[in-house]
Formats: structure tokens, sequence, C-alpha cells
């Protein structure tokens, strides 16, 4: 039987106007047809940051992520505000496919197109016009350069994606986020399917790639949460309880649920 | 009894099974082809038929089946395309989708004879089109488009949904992830599906009895301009095709040799239906690897 807590007891910290911030949530709700999932959700994401989140399975923390690129479409209803660059991106007429553009993602299960580790990446990008054959392999290079796959694979370009191991194409998911030149990237558990030293090479390249980008990962694994990111917030059964610098809530959570669950004895 | 004892008896009687499947398909085959390839020569397979009596060569029967195939493909494809990719990504899981599954299983479970006499009452008749390629085409994608459909949204749908969402979360539209990314992929499927159809619909008769017809006019294989009576490529002139050839010999073919002409046609049909069924294999395989760039 799962502990009682308190929906009302949260410690949710706030940033102030100096703080840049690459986005934020204002109430945001998430419904599943009648199955309310995501309360109250208010969150910012200061920019070139690790911000992980984390919570039990069934928290939410992955439904809160998905909404933020509006993935959640067709799927879940999101009621509240999302502000992106002073817009709210979680209005009807907001183009979605520019939203995604500019907040990519990558997801738990490695999933590169049955195509060559080259079209994987340009596919999206010529579908966006860009057509010179010098920008696509500029695009290329950089972009495995910046997943740390391009030693691995620049010999092998028009190789089947699908014949690289699981750390190797969950890098090359994560490179083809980046090729797009997104500013926020969103990554659900993607290491979950990994062995321990794939997850280290990524762990690895999201701790370069927040120079560049603002980053937002959903994590079962809390020793990577505090490994790699900056800002940490906890979800239970759908509410945000408690969101603090990393080092703050590992070494001194202040709520009750967030000691429980960071001590192990959750429940 | 023991597990294994049980284990043995199963496996023996699974085997016993399958072979006695496959040996019904070999017998059949051999008994086919020892019959009728003593009699397919260059010239029966080239030459023209004897209106009234049915015999000499299939020449004509054999590219009308053909020709009559490519139109029903070039019909059919590009609907069931459409109808595959409809079910597959935009149908919505409501009453009205259902209405238009069953509609399809509907469609499927026709009987081949009551499609033809359909197509005879509508085209033929009622059109005023008379017995001809575009009638039997036309048949004939009644026939094949459920099957079709079926193949290509199953082939579709088997694509894994992660890459469906690669696909959003790039920014590509839903349509652009669909033709770019997840068709690829079902093309394979989709390609041996058509090659398997176009197996049935290369050996199907009672649907074109009445309305491609039973007659197989001499056709000037000069003469390539489509708008000709005489040319073959012609889509409004009556066109016999193997299946119907066979039929028809057998049943009032007045030649002395009916037995064995038939038998030489069936050979043919056969072999051709046998290539289709390899094409398909190889294809699927080929196309495969080239789509997903595992050489």
């Amino acid at each position: 039987m799962l502990k009682q807590y308190s929906f009302e007891e949260t410690a949710v910290q706030t940033f102030d106007d100096k703080t840049s911030l690459a986005m934020r949530t204002e109430d945001m709700q998430v419904f599943y047809g009648s199955n309310h999932a995501m309360f109250d959700a208010n969150l910012a994401f200061p920019k070139n940051q690790i911000t992980a989140l984390i919570g039990a399975s069934g928290s939410g923390k992955s439904t809160y992520l998905r909404s933020l690129n509006r993935m959640n479409d067709g799927i879940a209803t999101v009621t509240g505000k999302i502000w992106y660059h002073g817009v709210n991106i979680n209005e009807p007429g907001v183009n979605i496919y520019e939203i995604r553009r500019h907040i990519g993602m990558v997801f738990q299960r490695p999933n590169p197109f049955a195509k060559s580790i080259r079209e994987n990446i340009v596919y999206a990008l010529r579908a966006n016009g860009i057509k010179k054959k010098a920008e696509l392999e500029e695009r290329i290079e950089q972009s495995l350069k910046g997943a740390a796959l391009w030693d691995e694979v620049k010999d092998n370009l028009d190789k089947s994606a699908l014949s690289l191991s699981g750390g190797q194409q969950q890098r090359l998911c994560i490179a083809r986020s980046i090729a797009m030149a997104p500013d926020v990237l969103l990554l659900d558990e993607p290491c979950s399917a990994l062995d321990p030293i794939s997850t280290v090479k990524v762990e690895e390249t999201l701790l370069e790639l927040q120079k560049k980008y603002s980053i937002i990962i959903v994590t079962h694994n809390m020793q990577q949460a505090s490994r790699i990111s900056s800002q940490c917030a906890f979800f239970h059964l759908g509410h945000i309880m408690e969101y603090a610098p990393t080092g703050t809530m590992f070494s001194n959570p202040q709520i009750p649920v967030t000691q429980d669950y960071i001590a192990g004895s959750f429940g | 009894m023991n597990a294994k004892r049980t284990d043995f008896i199963a496996t023996v009687v699974i085997d016993l099974i399958v072979a006695s499947v496959v040996g019904i398909l070999f017998f059949l085959l051999a008994y086919i082809l020892t019959a009728g390839l003593p009699h397919v020569s260059w010239s029966f397979l080239t030459g023209a038929t004897d209106a009234f009596s049915g015999a000499g060569g299939i020449g004509v029967q054999l590219f009308n089946s053909f020709y009559l195939l490519l139109l029903t493909m070039l019909i059919s494809v590009p609907i069931s395309l459409g109808a595959g990719i409809y079910l597959a990504e935009y149908a919505k899981d409501n009453w009205r989708t259902s209405l238009i599954r069953s509609a399809i299983e509907v469609l499927s479970s026709l009987p081949s004879v009551v499609v033809g006499l359909f197509g005879f009452l509508l085209f033929v008749v009622k059109f005023k089109i008379g017995f001809s390629v575009i009638s039997g085409s036309i048949a004939l994608t009644f026939f094949n488009l459920p099957l079709l459909t079926r193949n290509i949204e199953e082939s579709l749908s088997a694509v894994s949904r992660s890459q469906r969402e690669a696909g959003l979360s790039l920014g590509l539209s839903k349509w652009k992830t669909e033709l770019g990314i997840i068709l690829p992929v079902a093309l394979p499927g989709i390609v041996t599906g058509i090659v398997l159809s176009a197996g049935r619909v290369f050996g199907e008769a009672a649907a074109l009895i009445y309305t491609a017809g039973q007659s197989a006019p001499v056709t000037n294989f000069a003469d390539w301009n489509p708008m000709d009576p005489a040319s073959p490529l012609n889509p409004f002139r009556p066109a016999e095709t193997l299946a119907v050839h066979i039929w028809k010999v057998n049943t009032e073919g007045l030649a002395s040799n009916a037995a064995a002409l038939s038998a030489a046609a069936s050979a043919v049909l056969i072999i051709a239906v046998l290539l289709f069924n390899l094409g398909a294999r190889l294809l699927g395989n080929y196309l495969y690897r080239r789509v997903t760039a595992s050489k």
C-alpha cells in the first residue's frame, strides 16, 4: 500500500526575471479522456542547463515531457499555458511542426529510421527545405560530432542505421534531433534501453550538449539525475512535488515525499 | 504417457500434416506440368486460335491476360493504396471505420462469378461498353480491391509506432512521415501483396467470362495505337484470357485435341502464377534491402 502524501505540501522553486528561461509551463493539466493525469504543472527551465524529471512509474513525468512539444496532440487533452520565447505554444493556431523543429525529442527506445545513417539525418532537413549538398554534409558532420558518434560512423554513413548498436542508435537519434538546430532537447528516458557503457557515452554527450541546448530529461535513474542535471523536479501521481537545484534536492530534500523517494523508502 | 513420448508423437503428426500439404501441392504441379508441357511449343505460345474450334495457339490469350492484369493493377493499386493509408493512419476508431472494414470484408467474400455478372449487367449491357478489356479490368478491380486494401493496411500497421513518433518529433507533417518514412518500410510487404494478388488476378476466370468476353479476335501486333480496333492495346476490344480460354476449350471446345490444348494452357498458366509467387519473394527481399540500406 502506497503511503499517502499531501499534494498541498510542495516545494517548487521559481526563477527571478534575471534568469533566462528556455521554456515554462503555467497551470498545465493533462487529461487522458476523463482521467486527470497531470495537475497544475508549473515549471520553468533555465537556458543551457540540464533539468531532470524524476519520479516513479505513472507519476506523469513522460506525460509532462511529451506535452512540451505537443506530442500529446491527438492522444491527450492538454490545457494551461506552455511559454516558449514569449509565445503560448499550447494554442490551437500554433504551427506544431514549426514548434517541434525548435523543441526536439529523443525517445526511450532508439527509433532510427530504416534508412542509412546519412538519410536518418538529412531526411527531415531536406523536408524542411535545406537542399544544398554542402550544407547537408556540414550538418551531418556537426550533428554526429555533437552526439559523439562521428568517429564511429564517419566511414560508413551509407550503412543502415539499423546495423548500429543500441547505444549508437540512440546517439544517432540525438544527432538527428540536433541536426534540426533546435534550442530545447527533450529526452524521455533515453538510456533505459541501453547498457551501462552506452549510458555513460550518452550522458557525456548530454553534458557537452548543454552548452548549446537546453535539455529536459526524464529519467528513472536517480544516479543519472544527480550525475548530469543542474535542476531536478520530482513528480508524484501527476503532481510536481518538489523542484530545486539537483545538489539541494539530493542532499536536503524539503518535503517528506521527496525525502522518502530519494531515501528509497517510498511507499 | 510421459512428456517426451507425447512430444514425439505430436511432432510426428504435425510433420505428417505438413508433408501431406506439400505433397498435394507437388502432386498437382507435377501432374499439370507433365500433362501439359509436352504440348507446349513456341508456335503454341505465340500462335493464333481458330475462332470456331478453339484449336491453335494461345498467343493472343497470353497477351490479353497480361494486358488485363496491367490495366487492373493500374486501376486498383492507387485506389487501394489510398484506402489502405486511410484505414491504417487516418481512420478514427469508431463505428464508421468498422462499417468501412465490414464493407471491405463483404466485398472480398463476394463470389467472383457474381462480380462478373454485375460487371456484365452494368458495364457491358447498361453502359454499352461491350465485352472488353476495360469491362474485365473494372470487374477484376472489384475483386482485387479488398484484398489489396487489406494487405496495404496490414503492411502499414506493422510499422512500429515509434517510427511515426520519430517523424513527427522532427517537425515532419503526418503525410510526409507517412510517405517518406512509413511507406518505404512497408513497401516490401505491399509489393509482395501486389504481386501475389497479380497471380490471383492472372488466374481468374469466372469474373471475366461475362466482362472481358470469350473471344480473342485476331489482333494486329504491329499496330500499337490504342485507338485502332485491331490494336492489341485497344481497351475496348473483347479479350479472352488464358484462364477463360482453358475453361472454354474444356466446356465447348470443338477441337479434336481439346484435352491436350487445355492441359498445355494450364501448364503455362501455372508456370506464370508460380513465377509471380517467386517474383513476389525476390522483389520483396530486394526492396527491403534497398530501402533499409542493409546490403
